[in-house]
């Protein structure tokens, strides 16, 4: 059996109408999910949005959170990616605090990282990251010292490798 | 032909076969009442919206058909919420429609109004909040196709006053398509040869049924499959009558309240077939020591219910009629007579009983085992929640699906009143007998419906068993709680300067008198305080041509036996207290 704090990523199409994300936050509040993150946004299709949802715990409770997804009426389809190969990658923008003496050191990590600066003021500047958890969590750890003084991150999207296309059309 | 929003509501409940409309109108309500006034549909109005909300589902409970409830916005609304809650977790098919304040104020806090989707989503299939008039037609046949497929469910309807009063075309056609809704039916084949294999091999199998065999109307053919394989039986609170009682292979109800040789039988069995069962804890006890020497088929038409509770060795999913008729030919025609022959000894040791003699109040069993008597077992039975109920389930054993109605996975106090009338309201046999088995607590929550029953005709005998007690909650403390009555006593003075002291039925007076109180809405009350006059007394009631309450004063300290304590396994069941 899995352990508990396991992390399974789910994507979920859901017709785009009002009170959907009530119906999806609701189902997991009522039912004791623990999710770390929902991200949601429009498809190429304009009545579907795409739902990522990260949940944590063992494979049971990814499959009855699967399965109780797709008892919504609303829910088009649901996937997740045990066994699959794909990419997910979360968006942070982070203001960290610098000033004279240390910006030529925050900018080397930025560097490092593949991050970008989108805006400097003189006590601050604003950092955009992109990757997976594990690489923003990665740079986070190295921005400590520097003083984080605001974060907002999108969350996880994710979308399969390869031929494995999730829409709508049935496959 | 252009209608408004509310002749088209009309019209389209028309077109899906209703006949009765369970509800109160209100404010914003009023476009819809005015429409019905001059339709052929049979407003019955209720005097509580929760009242309505029992009636119709207990209305779809007893005919397989949709009941329809109404309400106007605000508080109208969130009165049926238990209603719907109720239908909800014993997937009742019923549709509750709502007013709703005009698209324009929605969000204002204008008067009346209450987030009525928000406040149902929890509780219902699926909701709908209607915002163009275009969009009415169209949701309403999705929702009675939603609420009748698949598992079925409540579904709620919330139509703001001015979508009601806008106009439309309207034509009505057949055609429904929701593209994210795909119910499965037809069980895949390979699940039902797998299941198969597994009949083929046991030695003990078990057929345990739950609320899904009388949903999927899977009766008839459950109680064939049964005769053929010889394959014993036993069922949930949800299940009485899926399987005739009189079925020697009928081992009757098991779970916290079942019997002895049900629950033993669980224990013992090395296969257990789970026909629209989903593995409550009010019939598990202990997960972890439920069925261990069992595989297990799991028939459910709802995924979800797969691997939930317990893991299965064999699901199959969709409609159980269809499973069991693809089954019945792959499975051998048995005789597992060593097997029923060991449950009957196990029976024989532990049957239900109880003692009339020492006893100077009515025995409720007696009561009900009477009736089962002089109703062959073939009334409609509607219960309230409590000790009442459990004896109604060990004492009045069905002969067929649909007749025993009530409110098992929310356990509804109050809900047994008004869904005996909407059962009665259902019956094709208008003659048929509708019996309401209530507790003293759970009558008083709705019983305010008798003014309904009076008013529209509705004629069904209410046996109050009035034990003084919240009975049920009152058995628990004296179990597990040190006889500390904490606020279960309905006539004994209460507070602090009364602890320890009981209600006593000979002594202080009920309030209400339930006979009187029965009179004074114009229906019979009769009471009975001995056995010896049960038999008469209900004969007198089933030959009332109104409305009767019949009470019968019973032992507050009267318990529900056999008892499975909650966390313990089926074995460790409690016979009795001696
Ligand atoms: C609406 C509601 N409130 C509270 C309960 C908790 N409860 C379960 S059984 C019971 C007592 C029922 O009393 P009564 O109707 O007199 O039946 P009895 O057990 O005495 O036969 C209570 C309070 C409930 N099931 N439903
Ligand atoms: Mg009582």
């Amino acid at each position: 059996m899995s352990s508990t704090d396991d992390r399974h990523t789910i994507s979920c199409l859901v017709e785009n109408k009002a009170g959907v994300l009530a119906r999806v936050a609701g189902l997991f509040s009522a039912r004791g999910f623990n999710i770390d993150s929902l991200a949601v946004g429009t498809t190429e299709n304009s009545e579907i949005s795409r739902m990522t949802i990260v949940v944590c715990g063992g494979e049971e409770v990814l499959d009855q959170v699967r399965k109780q997804l797709d008892k919504l009426i609303d829910v088009v389809k649901v996937s997740d990616y045990r066994d699959v190969s794909h990419v997910e990658r979360d968006l942070a923008l982070i203001k960290v605090k610098t000033d004279k003496k240390n910006r030529s050191e925050l900018m080397q990590i930025c560097d490092i990282f593949r991050t970008k600066i989108i805006d400097v003021s003189p006590q601050s500047v604003i950092v955009e990251a992109t990757g997976d958890e594990g690489k923003i969590e990665a740079f986070l750890e190295l921005l400590e010292p520097f003083g984080v003084l605001e974060m907002s991150r999108t969350g996880v999207v994710a979308i399969a490798r390869g031929e494995k296309i999730l829409s709508v059309r049935e496959s | 032909m252009e209608l408004t929003g509310a002749q088209i509501v009309v019209e389209c409940l028309k077109k899906e076969g209703v006949q009765y409309v369970f509800g109160i109108p209100g404010g914003c309500m009023l476009p819809i009442f005015d429409v019905l006034y001059d339709s052929p549909l049979q407003v019955v109005l209720n005097r509580h919206e929760q009242g309505s909300s029992h009636m119709a589902d207990a209305y779809s409970r007893a005919s397989g058909k949709v009941g329809v409830c109404m309400a106007t916005s605000g508080p109208g609304a969130t009165n049926l919420i238990t209603g719907l809650a109720s239908a909800y977790l014993d997937s009742s098919p019923m549709i509750a429609i709502t007013a709703q304040v005009r698209t324009g104020a929605i969000g204002s806090d204008a008067f009346q109004e209450a987030d009525a989707i928000g406040c149902t989503r929890s509780v219902t299939k699926h909701n709908y909040l209607v915002k163009d008039v275009c969009d009415l037609k169209r949701v309403i046949q999705e929702s009675f196709y939603i609420a009748t497929t698949g598992r079925p469910g409540p579904v709620h309807i919330d139509i703001p006053v001015d979508v009601l009063k806008a106009k439309t075309e309207f034509e009505w056609t057949e055609k429904i398509n929701i593209r994210s809704y795909k119910p499965i039916a037809k069980p895949p084949i390979e699940q039902i040869k797998k299941a198969a294999d597994l009949i083929k091999k046991a030695k003990k199998p078990l057929l345990y049924v739950g609320g899904g065999a009388i949903l999927s109307g899977a009766g008839p053919v459950l109680n064939e499959f049964v005769n053929k394989t010889g394959i014993p039986v036993v069922w949930t609170l949800m299940a009485n009558g899926a399987v005739p009682f009189d079925n020697p292979l009928n081992f009757g109800p098991l779970g916290m309240h079942g019997k002895y040789v049900s629950n033993m039988a669980v224990q013992k069995c090395d296969l257990l077939i789970s026909c629209g069962a989903r593995f409550d804890d009010r019939v598990t006890g202990n997960v972890s020591k439920f069925a261990l020497n069992s595989k297990k088929i799991h028939f459910d038409i709802d995924p979800a219910s797969i691997d939930k509770i317990i893991k299965v060795d064999a699901p199959v999913l969709g409609d159980l009629k269809m499973a069991l008729e693809e089954l019945m030919d792959l499975v051998p025609k048995g005789k597992l007579s060593s097997w029923q022959k060991e449950l009957e000894e196990l029976d024989k040791k532990h049957p239900l009983q109880f003692d009339l003699k020492d006893s100077k109040f009515v025995k409720p069993q007696y009561v009900i085992q009477k009736l089962h008597e002089i109703t062959k077992g073939e009334a409609v039975v509607v219960t309230g929640v409590g000790q009442h109920q459990m004896f109604a389930m060990q004492y009045y054993p069905c002969k067929y699906p649909r007749q025993f109605v009530t409110s098992g996975g929310l356990g509804t106090m109050g809900y047994g009143f008004p869904a005996a009338l909407g059962a009665k309201l259902a019956q094709a046999d208008k003659n048929k007998p509708v019996i309401c088995i209530e507790g003293d607590g759970s009558f008083q929550m709705t019983m305010s419906e008798m003014a309904t029953a009076m008013r529209e005709n509705i004629k069904v005998v209410v046996i109050v068993l009035n034990n003084y007690y919240l009975g049920m909650v009152r058995q628990w403390q004296e179990m597990f709680y040190q006889e500390r009555y904490s606020g279960t006593a309905l006539t004994a003075p209460s507070g602090n300067a009364n602890k320890g002291q009981e209600a006593d039925p000979g002594q202080i007076p009920y309030v209400p008198d339930f006979t009187k109180l029965a009179q004074a809405y114009g229906a019979k009350g009769i009471r009975v305080t001995k056995n010896e006059d049960v038999e008469s007394a209900l004969k007198d009631a089933l030959k009332s041509d109104v409305l009767t309450v019949l009470e019968v004063i019973i032992d507050p300290k009267e318990k529900v036996f056999p008892m499975i304590p909650a966390g313990a396994g089926l074995d460790e069941i409690i016979v009795d207290m001696a």
